[in-house]
């Protein structure tokens, strides 16, 4: 029994040198839960970049990259937290594209990540709090942080001349915490915010809230919701009643719905949503198309983004190890080097052998900032008889 | 001092949107309390029952308007409102003949009637969500206003506006009329008086021979015209949404129990207490204030109670305190 042991521990050692030039990556996000509508085209955009590094041979001398899928839920932390520490324990992945969702994006950095020392790169956590968490160098993200939009927001409503607003914002994390960035930056510019009032999502009634921020007043209200929906019921009683009659849009509350719901009574409204004009994004949705997903669903470009940072800047490192590679993620995103778009991974990686600099940019316009978050690339939108079209990029 | 402005603010943000969102919930408090009195349980599909009557309300509307029939100046719903009612009223009577029934001729207690009607709602929950789907639909046509904010301060020279509406108009007259002729057909009509004998005392009622099938038939009609009315009336002032009407079962009960269950005229005072309470408690006063008091002494502060996150907890807070004190609610209902 007990040569067996040895015989099989000894397998199992012979078994891990064998392919210890193989890199596996772990993607965790939440294929159940409120955004298991998104996750198969993030995942299958991950997938797309480590299938394109595999193709090309040239990630330590043909390595293999394999990617090990696991559920995030999006809200369960100690779901997310087990589903993470298996990757790492015993899948041993390599690093992990992921999470998805913000809080259980930081439960897994706090309880498997740091730990055990494994990078972790996600695509859509926005929550402003993981920018000052504790993370030893090991956690980055392709998405914004919510503060940025929060600096966007004040550059655009103070460049049209406004400065007293009032805020209205969806009643859980994305709202209160979007609300609470912008108060901050708007007031640190030198406006006023009459009142930050909640509303509660498909409620029967709004008149309440409506009189509420009508009374505080401001030239202009921010509606920091979701255009399905208390976002609309809001904007609806807030035109009726005469209270508001210009709105600025953040994210959540874009949506082509708003041109049928509102048409012209929204003219003069503005707002922005992420996006950018980098040739990148096309090139993306036409290799998703190729590879049958859909590129332009949300998240999926930094998913595949995420992917493709953490293989560049292995091959940078020239070591699979997060401990080796974690300093390298912000070489290969950032300036000085070379522009490399989706599709473009095995020119940088041949870059990279031959010693010279690259500038990922991927689908997203990939800028990483700071404790390593994406600079964020938003555009800019405005109502004009009744639509809203795109009129810049920021 | 200007009252004439602080009463033009007062009257757009606080009394025009209470008194229809009141009289909405009075019409569906009326059905849920119908429901208490006469069949003794809680009907907790009533929310649904009310989504399924403006779904149907709505295909209606649109099938009018596709045959190019409109109501002038007035919402095409209110046209194809009968054909809703009567669909509803099909539903309801089938609903009642396939599960009721049973449960009733077991003469089973009034809890488990409340879990049946619980399971009956999420039936009806994908009922309505098949026919009509999970969106956000606006039918509301016609003139949107009768007088306009912007309207209002140029006609009148005043520095606030006031918005009325032409669906809160609506709301508050088909509200009244259907009340009015519910309370004549429960107090003056041989089967109205029936119905509320049977309320009183069922036994009572079956030994003068009163018919129960037909009580129970009748009641069901009459509560499928309340929920079908009350729903469009609803969907017009703000828009259809399945998931939404799911929600204002809450307020419902509230005011139902509130007024007193099984008594309509609670039922309809309940609908206004829970409006109000939830318009009024959480307003911030500041600009009725500030036009009531002298330049030099407006308020800084927005001068509200407490936020309008609370808005739900002041009513049910309202709701306890009537259970606490008065157990039959405001107006003498059956305890609960």
């Amino acid at each position: 029994m007990k040569k067996l042991m040895m015989a099989t521990t000894a397998m199992t050692l012979i078994a891990g040198s064998a392919f210890a030039e193989d890199v596996t990556i772990g993607v965790v996000l939440g294929f159940t839960g409120p955004l298991e509508s998104i996750t198969p085209a993030m995942a299958a955009g991950a997938e797309l970049a480590m299938a394109e590094v595999t193709e090309s041979g040239l990630l330590f001398d043909g390595a293999t990259v394999t990617s090990v899928r696991a559920d995030s839920t999006c809200i369960d932390a100690s779901a997310a937290t087990a589903a993470a520490e298996r990757v790492v324990t015993s899948d041993g992945v390599n690093a992990i594209m992921g999470a998805d969702c913000s809080g259980v994006t930081s439960s897994i950095l706090q309880n498997v990540a740091r730990p055990n020392g494994i990078v972790m790169i996600s695509p859509s956590a926005t929550s402003p709090g993981l920018s000052t968490a504790e993370d030893d160098g090991l956690f980055f993200r392709t998405a914004p942080s919510d503060a940025r939009q929060g600096v966007i927001m004040t550059q655009i409503i103070q460049d049209r001349g406004f400065s007293s607003v009032a805020v209205t914002y969806t009643n859980n994390d994305y709202g209160k915490g979007l609300a609470d960035a912008f108060q901050a930056e708007f007031e640190a510019a030198g406006g006023t915010v009459t009142i930050s009032a909640a509303h509660e999502d498909g409620k029967a009634d709004y008149s309440a809230e409506v009189g509420a921020l009508a009374s505080a007043g401001g030239e202009m209200l921010v509606v920091a919701g979701y255009v399905d929906q208390g976002g609309s019921g809001v904007i609806r009683a807030a035109l009726d009643t005469g209270a508001f009659d210009t709105f600025y849009l953040p994210d959540g509350m874009v949506g082509s719905v708003l041109n049928e719901r509102f048409g012209s009574e929204l003219d003069g409204t503005f707002g922005a949503y992420p996006g950018t004009d980098s040739p990148g994004a096309a090139l993306f949705v036409e290799l998703a198309e190729a590879a049958g997903f859909d590129g332009t669903s949300a998240f999926a470009p930094e998913s595949y983004d995420a992917a493709a940072l953490i293989m560049l800047a292995m091959a940078k490192a020239g070591s699979a190890s997060s401990a080796d590679f974690k300093d390298h993620v912000m070489d290969v995103a950032n300036e000085p080097g070379e522009l490399i778009y989706p599709g473009e991974l095995a020119k940088a990686l041949e870059l990279i052998a031959a010693g010279e600099d690259i500038n990922y940019e991927g689908a997203s316009a990939v800028e990483l900032i700071g404790p390593g978050e994406s600079a964020g690339n938003y555009q800019e939108i405005e109502f004009v008889d009744g639509v809203y079209s795109t009129i810049g990029f920021r | 001092m200007d009252f004439i402005n602080a009463f033009v603010v007062l009257a757009n943000f606080v009394i025009v949107p209470g008194l229809a969102y009141g009289a909405q919930l009075a019409l569906g408090a009326l059905g849920v309390t119908l429901i208490y009195g006469i069949l003794r349980f809680s009907n907790f599909a009533h929310g649904d029952t009310m989504a399924f009557g403006t779904a149907i309300t709505i295909i209606g509307t649109n099938a009018l308007l596709a045959l190019g029939i409109t109501f002038g100046p007035l919402p095409t719903a209110l046209l194809a409102l009968p054909f809703g009612i009567a669909i509803t009223c099909l539903l309801l009577l089938g609903t009642d003949w396939a599960v009721y029934k049973f449960y009733r001729t077991k003469k089973a207690a009034p809890v488990i009637l409340v879990i049946v009607s619980m399971g009956v709602m999420f039936v009806m929950n994908g009922i309505v969500r098949f026919i009509i789907g999970v969106n956000d639909i606006n039918f509301a046509d016609g003139e949107r206003f009768v007088v306009t904010a912007r309207g209002f301060r140029e006609a009148t020279g005043l520095a606030e506006g006031l918005a009325i509406r032409t669906t809160q108009v609506i709301t508050v007259v088909v509200a009244l009329i259907a009340m009015a002729l519910l309370f004549w057909f429960l107090n003056k009509t041989r089967t109205g008086k029936s119905m509320r004998a049977f309320s009183d005392n069922e036994d009572l009622a079956l030994l003068s021979g009163i018919n129960p099938d037909r009580v129970v038939m009748v009641t069901w009609m009459i509560v499928a015209a309340l929920a079908t009315t009350a729903g469009v009336l609803y969907g017009l002032d703000k828009s259809f949404k399945a998931f939404t009407y799911f929600q204002l079962l809450l307020p419902i009960f509230a005011a139902a129990i509130v007024g007193g269950l099984g008594n309509p005229l609670g039922a309809i005072a309940g609908g206004f207490v829970i409006a109000f309470s939830e318009v009024t408690v959480t307003y911030a006063w500041r600009r009725v204030v500030s036009y009531l008091l002298p330049e030099d002494m407006a308020p800084d502060g927005l001068l509200q109670l407490m936020s309008t996150d609370y808005k739900f907890a002041v009513s049910f807070a309202i709701l306890i305190i009537v259970l606490l004190f008065k157990p039959t609610g405001l107006f003498k209902g059956q305890s609960v």
